[in-house]
């Protein structure tokens, strides 16, 4: 497989059993997501966007198809490894930031690293280094409550990148923000993009943003693909 | 996630819900406590019997009658064996076959008699008996002012305390309330004569069933005062005791004797008792067995304390059940909070499977929530049980002393019980965390993050 490709679906499928009803929520995607690429899925509410994302997050299984990244078949993987995978290789922001409220900022970053069991002294520095990147070395020992929505989605970055992964997925990250806030995290994940080669896969609804900000965009409706096609618009250096 | 990860983040997930997770604990520090309490007092009973049976040095002893005395011990064991009739006579040759069964150090006569003793010339009525030289340094000497016998036959004289304080005109409520160093200081070395009647055979060639009866004093030193009852098996205990030897050579009339001059037998008497002293309490058994062969009844302190033990395991199993009863309800709090927060959790779940916790890291998390809860409750029950045991024993005594029954300790908590109680509470709460450690492993993170 070629070292550039990040991520690579084929004929993948999702359904869940709803009652008698089947829903097809990954119906047969095949995709390519070359290694510092900055991909905007795109589709209306229940296209299966998020669905497709949890499946190249590793933190759902297909019900048919595969999903690479790197040499590895997610499909295939047990749920240890698949915990590694989400550990090590990917990292995630959520629309509701999911931060942990009895945690400071600090811990909040730290807890991955527990979970890669990084040695307590080097903890501290890398926490702190990732809020740097993202603009908050001041707010340390703050709980998320006394933040607002665009600093918690920051923190929310910061943990995402703290074990250094590969590929940055982002769903709906603006989405509880707005729209200056949302600019800010945005720049930030584009930064993030071009200056540390991150590939990053973003779900929104927003054509708008996706337009502005990715380079290339794909729409996927009723869980399957539509379009796939890079951003014409993309102005690289437009901000 | 490390061990040490696991335990922090636990004990910062106890912290958050303070208040549920301390009546957790609670419920199990009150399971523990009923269990120590129980136990501890049950242990402590059991062991100020056995305490009280040791310290009666009776337990390498075997006391041995004929058959053909009607003061058997044990109506079954009489029922047994040969007719009365037919069985032998306890006496000389008897004590010296029984000398020589294996396991037995000595056999001697048990000789005791009500009698006279006149100490600053008023009389003193008490039962009097021997103490071989093998019993110096017994536990049933414990705590004696004074000194042992200078040898077997010295004219010499050892009191109990409750007798030393009859000696001196005390008037006293019970055992406990006499100082046996106090008591003791003023009798050492003094003098006190011992009336008593001597028994002779009529003629040498011990054909004869007629003897003669003398009166005799005999001057003896006090030399010792025993703090407990080294003669306390049996209704009639003594009170003085003489040496073995010196108290056989007297030929001193034993109640007893008095069935021989209504038959026809030797000069020389039968004994009434023999005691046997073993070579350790476990050789009692085999012992006895040997003796019942000879045709002889046998008791030993041994028989009395089996009895007791079947008790005691019984009581200790019965309080055992019902401290387990509140352990069990501890358990189901246990597993109720954890489940609890499971549910209340469930994003957090989410999240932390998200950034990469593994099912393992999951799992060992609830387990050490589980663990503390179970180790802390066991370490504060123990605490509470210890308290409750004391609080018991501290109003029995009380009740004890209303009564007029001298204070016991009936409260034991050894390190073992301390130990098992703490590793219980471990463990149980361990096994309570299994199913809620499980349900938090499996939770679909998908699901967990769907819903706001």
């Amino acid at each position: 497989m070629d070292s550039a490709i990040a991520i690579h679906t084929q004929a993948l499928y999702r359904h869940y059993q709803m009652g008698s009803a089947t829903i097809r929520a990954v119906d047969g995607i095949t995709l390519e997501i070359r290694a510092g690429e900055f991909v905007a899925l795109l589709g209306a509410s229940g296209s299966g966007k998020s669905s497709l994302l949890n499946l190249i997050a590793g933190l759902d299984s297909p019900t048919s198809g595969s999903v690479r990244s790197g040499d590895q078949d997610l499909a295939r993987l047990s749920r240890e490894a698949l915990a590694k995978y989400r550990r090590h290789t990917v990292g995630m922001v959520f629309q509701s930031f999911n931060l942990i409220p009895s945690m400071t900022v600090l811990e909040n970053v730290e807890l991955p690293l527990r979970f890669a069991e990084v040695e307590r002294s080097k903890r501290g520095a890398m926490a702190t280094r990732a809020l740097e990147r993202v603009g908050l070395a001041g707010r340390l020992r703050h709980r998320p409550i006394e933040l607002s929505g665009g600093e918690q989605q920051r923190v929310a970055l910061a943990r995402a990148l703290v074990n250094q992964p590969k590929i940055l997925l982002a769903d709906e990250p603006t989405g509880n923000l707005d729209s200056r806030t949302g600019t800010e995290v945005m720049q930030l994940i584009r930064t993030l993009n071009e200056s540390l080669k991150m590939t990053v896969v973003l779900v929104t609804h927003e054509t708008a943003l996706a337009e502005k900000y990715a380079r290339r965009l794909i729409f996927l409706a009723d869980g399957k693909l539509v379009s796939d096609q890079l951003n014409a618009a993309k102005p690289r250096g437009d901000a | 996630m490390k061990i040490y990860d696991s335990v922090e983040l636990a004990a910062r997930n106890l912290r958050e819900s303070v208040l549920r997770n301390s009546l957790t604990t609670l419920g199990i520090s009150v399971g523990v406590a009923s269990l120590v309490a129980m136990l501890s007092l049950g242990i402590g009973l059991q062991q100020l019997f056995s305490q009280r049976l040791h310290s009666s040095g009776l337990f390498d002893r075997v006391m041995v009658t004929s058959r053909r005395d009607l003061r058997g011990f044990n109506r079954e064991q009489e029922q047994n064996g040969p007719a009365p009739a037919d069985s032998p006579d306890l006496d000389e040759a008897a004590r010296l076959n029984i000398e020589k069964i294996p396991g037995v150090v000595e056999a001697y006569p048990d000789l005791r008699f009500i009698t006279e003793l006149r100490f600053d010339d008023k009389p003193h009525l008490t039962m009097v008996s021997g103490m071989t030289t093998s019993q110096k340094g017994s536990d049933a000497l414990a705590g004696m002012q004074g000194s042992f016998f200078s040898s077997g036959e010295a004219h010499e004289v050892i009191v109990q305390k409750s007798f030393a304080a009859e000696l001196l005109g005390k008037h006293t409520r019970g055992p406990d309330d006499i100082n046996v160093a106090e008591v003791a200081k003023p009798l050492l070395g003094r003098q006190i004569v011992m009336r008593y009647a001597e028994r002779a055979g009529s003629n040498a060639d011990g054909n004869s069933a007629s003897y003669s009866v003398t009166s005799r004093e005999l001057p003896l030193t006090i030399v010792g005062v025993t703090d407990l009852d080294p003669d306390n098996l049996g209704g009639a205990q003594a009170r003085v005791f003489l040496p073995q030897k010196l108290l056989e050579s007297l030929h001193a009339m034993q109640a007893y004797d008095f069935r021989d001059s209504t038959r026809a037998t030797s000069a020389q008497p039968d004994y009434s008792r023999v005691i046997a002293r073993v070579n350790g309490a476990a050789m009692v058994d085999s012992v006895e067995q040997a003796i019942k062969k000879q045709g002889f009844n046998t008791f030993s302190i041994l028989d009395a304390s089996k009895g007791l033990q079947t008790v005691f395991r019984i009581v200790d199993s019965f309080l055992l059940v019902f401290g387990s009863l509140a352990l069990t309800v501890a358990c189901i709090g246990i597993i109720n909070t954890l489940v609890m927060a499971i549910l209340e959790r469930r994003r957090e779940i989410g999240i932390m499977k998200a950034i990469g916790a593994s099912d393992g890291d999951l799992r060992n998390l609830f387990f050490a929530e589980a663990g503390a809860m179970g180790l802390l409750g066991g370490i504060f029950g123990t605490l509470l049980g210890w308290l409750i045991g004391r609080a018991i024993n501290i109003g029995t005594n009380i009740y004890f002393r209303n009564i007029g029954i001298p204070a016991e300790k009936i409260l034991a908590v050894p390190w073992w019980l301390v130990a098992a109680a703490i590793g219980v509470a471990l463990v149980v709460s361990l096994v309570s965390g299994l199913y809620p450690a499980a349900r938090a492993a499996r939770l679909d993170p998908v699901q967990a993050l769907r819903y706001e």
